[in-house]
């Protein structure tokens, strides 16, 4: 680590702060300012003025955007988002009752997606136009280019209706045992790892075909190593970067596949509450939740950034 | 893709007039599957054999039949019918909002590629900052703000894809600007317009319709999950996303009302990436490894 590093490191993290508050402006924007005079929606057209100005003033809407901005922003740092205007709630215990489930889903998805994404990534890009590299690599094209319900339809299709492995769409709250908590998570897993399996492997063998291309591996091959060689002891620590960039970029699709599948198996995590939460036009939940995603979107493309700078060798010997 | 391949000029006059034998066989099958689809999107309301609400006596979710060769959905409708009906949804919302993505982003790409200076910076800015929120996320917000109605789900999907296309066109168009002939047209006192219009356009539009694709995809994709989480396209109207959701009783027994729509949106994804994988004009770059 030497100061180069450490300076590119400290601005890839303050910009990726910035554009939190960005992130923060546009969701709150979006959200509450522009869609106009809430308490207006709430009562109708025909409210008294009286009674508008009052529930302005209880839903504090009769101060300025910027001030409620600010507000808003407070508590969300603060850990306290408020009360669901819906459920009457506590914002906060609604997103922390539910976070725990999510995280668990995404850990084990990453868990079992990075070391199967891995292999098959260097196994293609070692046996470059095999049969088994264009078998794989067509694949995964057509799963990246549908939508993930689709990949989960299928997936249901396969595990749990033909090959009849896995319960279908039953979400069974019962998880006391350690059966049943497999039982229920292994088809979510499943379906959100076909995703995120599909996008790093592309990534990974892209990272690692690039590294082939370059001389040094000619080199390398005249030299008399075997191809296995080549890429194992010399293209894969090169490409340890940019494949450290492709897994944190590729764990970031977990975040979009996560609504679709918790909604697709009725599983009780965030993306789940968020999308209820539009549904039923919960404002500060659906804001909460928003911010939720947008840092842990934040955080892992600063993450692939950072280690994309930590892997450069010619930062290293400057 | 390196922006300087993409510069080539691709000769349009001359080759025009054999348009089709540019393309190799994946591109013209991509092709040909999305001509079917668009002209069954177009001829919708001539090509259903049954009542778009007529609920068969067969019942609900029967498997592929004679009379019902898509079976029938949660309702006991016919699925056929259904899917035809869906077309115009799924592939117009998807297109009207590509073409307002494409169009707004080409603008704001060409102005800041072509003025620089303190208006190119605030156009990265802002756009950068959209493309900060993944965008299924960025159109739940927009749709919990404003609630879901066709013409906002045209405008959802535009926002979340103008920064993408602004990104591909303001970085080609920097490339032009700096060429002799931009310098010399601005040296003859053209303005601004002209020099977007008549000297950096026309160099762009191959990647720009090849960007146009990709948009597209993206696109469908975007708005058949909005659509199958209830937030899309709504009742009495349903796109191929909505088809998904509605039939998804039938999934543990894979049923074919839930597997049809499901397919059809894989098809039409997948040719519409066979298409602009093998557009004549893109593929200058060679291969994509």
């Amino acid at each position: 680590m030497n100061r180069t590093i450490l300076r590119l490191i400290a601005s890839r993290i303050a910009v990726g702060l910035l554009s939190l508050l960005a992130v923060s402006i546009v969701v709150f924007a979006i959200t509450s300012v522009l869609p106009g005079d809430a308490a207006q929606e709430k009562l109708g057209q025909d409210a008294t003025p009286e009674a508008l100005a009052a529930l302005r003033k209880e839903m504090g809407l009769d101060r300025s955007a910027p001030e409620r901005y600010v507000q808003w922003l407070g508590g969300i740092v603060r850990g306290d988002p408020g009360i669901s205007p819906v459920t009457g709630g506590s914002v906060g215990e609604m997103i922390s009752s539910r976070l725990p489930a999510s995280l668990l889903l995404a850990a084990l998805t990453a868990a079992f997606s990075v070391p199967i994404a891995l292999a098959l990534g260097i196994l293609c890009a070692l046996w470059r136009g095999s049969k088994f590299d264009r078998v794989v690599s067509m694949t995964s094209v057509a799963v990246v280019s549908v939508p993930e319900f689709l990949v989960a339809t299928l997936a249901v299709l396969v595990f749990a209706v033909h090959l009849k492995w896995l319960p279908a769409l039953s979400y069974t709250s019962d998880t006391s045992s350690f059966v049943d908590l497999v039982r229920s998570l292994a088809m979510p897993v499943v379906s959100l790892g076909s995703v995120i399996v599909a996008q790093m492997l592309r990534m990974t063998r892209a990272a690692l075909i690039d590294q082939l291309g370059a001389p040094y591996i000619e080199m390398v091959r005249l030299k008399g190593a075997s191809p296995a060689r080549a890429v194992l002891a010399h293209a894969l620590p090169n490409a340890v970067g940019p494949i450290a960039n492709a897994i944190a970029l590729s764990l970031s699709y977990l975040l979009g596949g996560v609504i679709i599948i918790e909604v697709i198996f009725n599983y009780p995590g965030i993306a789940k509450l968020m999308v209820d939460a539009v549904t039923q036009r919960d404002m500060p939940l659906v804001q909460a939740c928003a911010m939720i995603f947008c840092v842990a979107y934040l955080v892992l493309v600063t993450v692939a950034d950072v280690s994309g700078i930590v892997a450069n060798p010619r930062l290293r010997h400057q | 893709m390196s922006a300087p391949a993409l510069l080539v000029p691709s000769a349009p006059m001359v080759r025009r007039r054999k348009l089709l034998a540019e393309w190799n066989w994946s591109g013209k099958l991509g092709l040909a599957v999305l001509a079917i689809l668009v002209l069954v999107a177009l001829f919708a309301p001539w090509l259903q054999a049954h009542d778009l609400g007529e609920m068969s006596a067969a019942g609900v979710f029967q498997p592929m039949s004679t009379e019902h060769w898509l079976g029938t959905d949660y309702l006991g409708r016919d699925m056929l019918t259904r899917l035809i009906a869906g077309a115009p949804y799924t592939l117009g919302v998807a297109f009207a909002a590509t073409v307002l993505a494409c169009g707004f982003g080409a603008l704001l790409g060409l102005l800041a590629s072509v003025s620089g200076g303190w208006l190119d910076a605030a156009l990265s800015r802002t756009l950068d900052t959209l493309v900060s929120i993944p965008s299924k996320l960025l159109a739940l917000v927009i749709i919990a703000g404003f609630g879901s109605s066709t013409t906002l789900l045209v405008a959802t999907a535009a926002v979340v894809y103008t920064p993408g296309c602004y990104r591909i066109i303001r970085s080609l168009g920097v490339n032009i600007n700096a060429m002799d002939y931009v310098v010399v047209a601005r040296a003859r006192g053209e303005k601004r317009s002209y020099i977007m219009r008549r000297e950096i356009l026309p160099n762009i539009w191959g990647p720009l319709l090849a960007d146009m694709g990709l948009r597209f995809v993206y696109a469908l994709r975007l708005l058949a999950s909005l659509s199958f989480l209830g937030l899309g396209v709504q009742p009495p109207m349903a796109d191929w996303g909505s088809l998904v959701r509605e039939n998804l009783g039938a999934l543990p027994m894979g049923g074919v009302s839930v597997v049809a729509p499901a397919l059809a949106i894989a098809v039409l994804t997948i040719a519409v990436n066979l298409v602009i994988d093998n557009l004549p004009s893109a593929r200058i770059d060679g291969e994509k490894g």
